[in-house]
């Protein structure tokens, strides 16, 4: 296990109209727990506002939890209150959603490589130049574009400038956030393959997320889907395809749409979507899903869905399976 | 009768241009499309290769300067759109609803739902001169036809309180009571999430049915296309590369870059992160002279760079502009 979130919750504070004093919260991030191993390759599912991203936020340190432990290498982070949290949260980085806006416009590529490594001191200046243009070598774009700035560079290109930055300082972990959502089809999986052989070559773990269930299931080795700040389902890729559990992954899974028969005789039997996303604000009550739920029971009104282990990797969280096999909590002892 | 002697709407040999201080940008380059009376028609490409250029040059919305169209017809329902000018161009563009890609950037975020859908209906009504109350009637029944649950209470909804599908529903309703014929939608679900878009998209074909509309949907989505659409266009670059039934061209691909693109996208089936296709999209100022893809494809000979390929007809109306492939039935002369 390289990390272990136990029961994270990240809660905003939001004041409701002009002048009530009100305080709501959005619960972006409401227990989630989850074990990631060294070396895999994690993908975190799930529809816009369910968390994700949130989730990637606080796991490097972005965001402070609002409760829960996060575990790394056996260090609790979410306390950070280690001695060493400069040396700790460098081992984990991570590549933002949108490439267009996480490179500063008024840097050049040189500029924007080379600020990690002088926030971690890395290096002396020309050992830091080195290091930067083996850097763009990895990510296979030539040397001359130290100097470019990111408007000179396509959407594939300032990702892999994204992705460089974020292996700058040689981390261990990096959380990719929809890496490849703002880039063409046809560009994306260059992106992908690189990302999938830097993992490889520097040993590193990634908790990828991303909305296209595609995608991942080229990727992933294992998958976890969130909906409204919480975990619904989380299992081995192929399980997760071949026998999904949770009337939520079944929804999404049939509503993907695709380019051939055969991918169509996969799909689980058509669920059709019905309502709107509720408001991490007003959450419904028990199951998060019950409003869209076409199985919803009454207990779904009335109490949380707890954890459930179908098989040793299988976990789903829904009443519907209360009864299965095996109940109760991860053993942690990997 | 070809596709398009029976079109209700139909592009022939569209060139626009824009006009830059770093030069000429040629972006369109001959585009021919053809949309008939109940058909759902995909317009599918990369970014930047003018997809949205297209539509913004039939609804009357590309900026000119820096923009110029250099050649080409738009017919609507037997008439030239752009020989049109003042009231009879406002008639035949009031017949063409769009339902824009960005649901957020395009509800005015200070007014009431119900305000903006009523100022649509006014404005397209314009001659018809419905009471406020009609209008109202109207307002209503149309976001209870796009399923926006509680339409009365949604009219004074402002934007921030509706969720992206709420958004993009209100947007097909501002669209339909305007009672087009032919629908524009550039990238209509982009924004949303698969289930969202899923029952978008439901909502949409059964209007679309009810009223015996004819849509063009533009899109990047492959997969979109093939639940949706009867027909497709397939643009790279400025240029309509292949076209036919939708089941004939995600069956039998023809042209390199319909092939590199259904390679690109990820399968369930589990085969691995596609390869994609080499290179980007050109820059308009150094577009290539003959076919604009023949710097990224697979199968390019000495022509392909010098002559641009004619839109020939394989099948049906199945047709492909792209030098691998001859013509073996006689050459119709609407294929442009
Ligand atoms: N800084 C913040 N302050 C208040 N609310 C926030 C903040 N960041 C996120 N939220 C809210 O938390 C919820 C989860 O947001 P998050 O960005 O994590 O979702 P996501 O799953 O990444 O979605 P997407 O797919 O759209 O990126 C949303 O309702 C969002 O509005
Ligand atoms: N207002 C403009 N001024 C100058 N050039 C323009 C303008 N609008 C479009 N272009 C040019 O036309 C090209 C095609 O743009 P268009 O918006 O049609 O692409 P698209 O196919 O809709 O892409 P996307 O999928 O990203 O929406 C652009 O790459 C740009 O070079
Ligand atoms: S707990 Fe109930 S409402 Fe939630 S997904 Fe399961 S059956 Fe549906
Ligand atoms: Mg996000
Ligand atoms: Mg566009």
């Amino acid at each position: 296990m390289i990390l272990r979130l136990d029961d994270i919750k990240k809660y905003f504070p939001v004041r409701h109209g002009f002048l009530q004093r009100k305080m709501e919260y959005v619960k972006a991030v409401d227990g989630v727990s989850l074990a990631i191993k060294r070396g895999e390759i994690f993908g975190l599912v799930g529809e816009s506002g369910s968390g994700k991203s949130t989730l990637g936020y606080t796991v490097v340190g972005i965001h402070r939890s609002t409760a829960g432990k996060i575990i790394f290498k056996g260090e609790d982070l979410a306390t950070r209150q280690h001695m060493d949290v400069r040396a700790i949260s460098r081992k984990l980085q991570i590549v933002f959603q949108d490439p267009g806006s996480s490179l500063n416009p008024k840097r050049t590529i040189r500029q924007t490589l080379e600020l990690p490594l002088k926030v971690h001191r890395l290096g002396t200046r020309r050992e830091r130049l080195g290091k930067l243009r083996e850097l763009l070598q990895k990510v296979e774009l030539p040397e001359e574009y130290l100097h470019n700035y990111p408007r000179a560079l396509s959407g594939g290109q300032r990702q892999r400038i994204a992705i460089a930055r974020a292996l700058a300082v040689e981390p261990e972990f990096i959380v990719l956030d929809e890496p490849t959502s703002a880039l063409d089809v046809s560009v994306q999986g260059k992106v992908v393959r690189l990302l999938l052989s830097l993992a490889k070559e520097h040993d590193l773990t990634y908790l990828f997320i991303t909305h296209d269930l595609s995608l991942m299931r080229n990727v992933a080795s294992r998958v976890a889907i969130m909906y409204l700040g919480k975990l619904c389902e989380v299992a081995p890729t192929s399980e997760f395809f071949k026998n999904p559990l949770h009337p939520y992954t079944k929804m999404l899974l049939s509503s993907i749409p695709v380019v051939s028969e055969e991918e169509e005789s996969l799909k689980p039997e058509r669920s059709v979507p019905k309502g709107e996303i509720p408001s991490p604000v007003n959450r419904p009550s028990g199951c998060g899903f019950r409003t869209r739920c076409p199985l919803a029971m009454d207990i779904c009104a009335q109490e949380e869905p707890r954890r459930t282990l179908v098989n040793e990797e299988h976990e789903v969280h829904c009443h519907l399976f209360n009864n299965s096999r095996i109940k109760g909590d991860y053993d942690w002892n990997d | 009768m070809t596709a398009e002697e029976r079109a209700l709407f139909k592009i022939r040999n569209l060139c626009v241009a824009f006009d830059l201080f770093r030069g000429t940008l040629p972006v369109l380059d001959h585009v021919s499309l053809a949309v008939r009376r109940g058909e759902k028609i995909g317009l599918v490409g990369e970014t930047g290769c003018g997809k949205s250029v297209t539509m913004k040059v039939v609804v009357g919305i590309l900026p000119i300067p820096p923009g110029r169209i250099a050649s080409g017809e738009i017919w609507f329902d037997g008439t030239n759109i752009l020989s049109l000018h003042g009231g009879r161009l406002q008639d035949v563009r009031g017949r063409i609803g769009l339902i824009p890609q960005d649901p957020s950037a395009s509800l005015n975020p200070v007014f009431q739902v119900g305000t903006q859908l009523r100022d649509a209906i006014r404005y397209s009504h314009r001659h018809r001169n419905l009471s406020a109350k009609e209008i109202r009637r109207l307002a209503i029944d149309v976001l209870a036809e796009v399923g926006l649950p509680d339409p009365v209470r949604n009219l004074s909804n402002y934007p921030f309180q509706l969720s992206g599908g709420m958004k993009q529903r209100v947007l097909i309703a501002m669209a339909l009571a305007a009672n087009p014929e032919l629908l524009i939608a550039d990238e209509p679900t982009t924004a949303l999430d698969v289930t969202i878009q899923e029952q978008v998209l439901r909502l949409m074909r059964e209007a679309i049915d009810r009223r015996n509309l004819s849509i063009l949907i533009i899109t990047h989505n492959l997969g979109l296309i093939r639940e949706f659409t009867d027909r497709v266009y397939i643009m790279y670059a400025g240029q309509i590369g292949e076209t036919g039934s939708t089941r004939d061209l995600f069956n039998r691909p023809l042209h390199p870059y319909t092939k590199g693109l259904l390679a690109s996208v990820p399968k369930l089936t589990g085969e691995g992160v596609p390869f994609g296709i080499p290179g980007t999209v050109p820059d308009y100022l150094n577009a290539p002279s003959g076919c604009r893809f023949s710097p990224r494809c697979d199968r390019t000979t000495e022509v392909c760079a010098s002559c641009r390929p004619e839109m020939i007809l394989i099948e049906g109306e199945h047709r492909v502009a792209c030098h691998l492939y001859k013509e073996e039935q006689e050459d119709d002369p609407q294929a442009g």
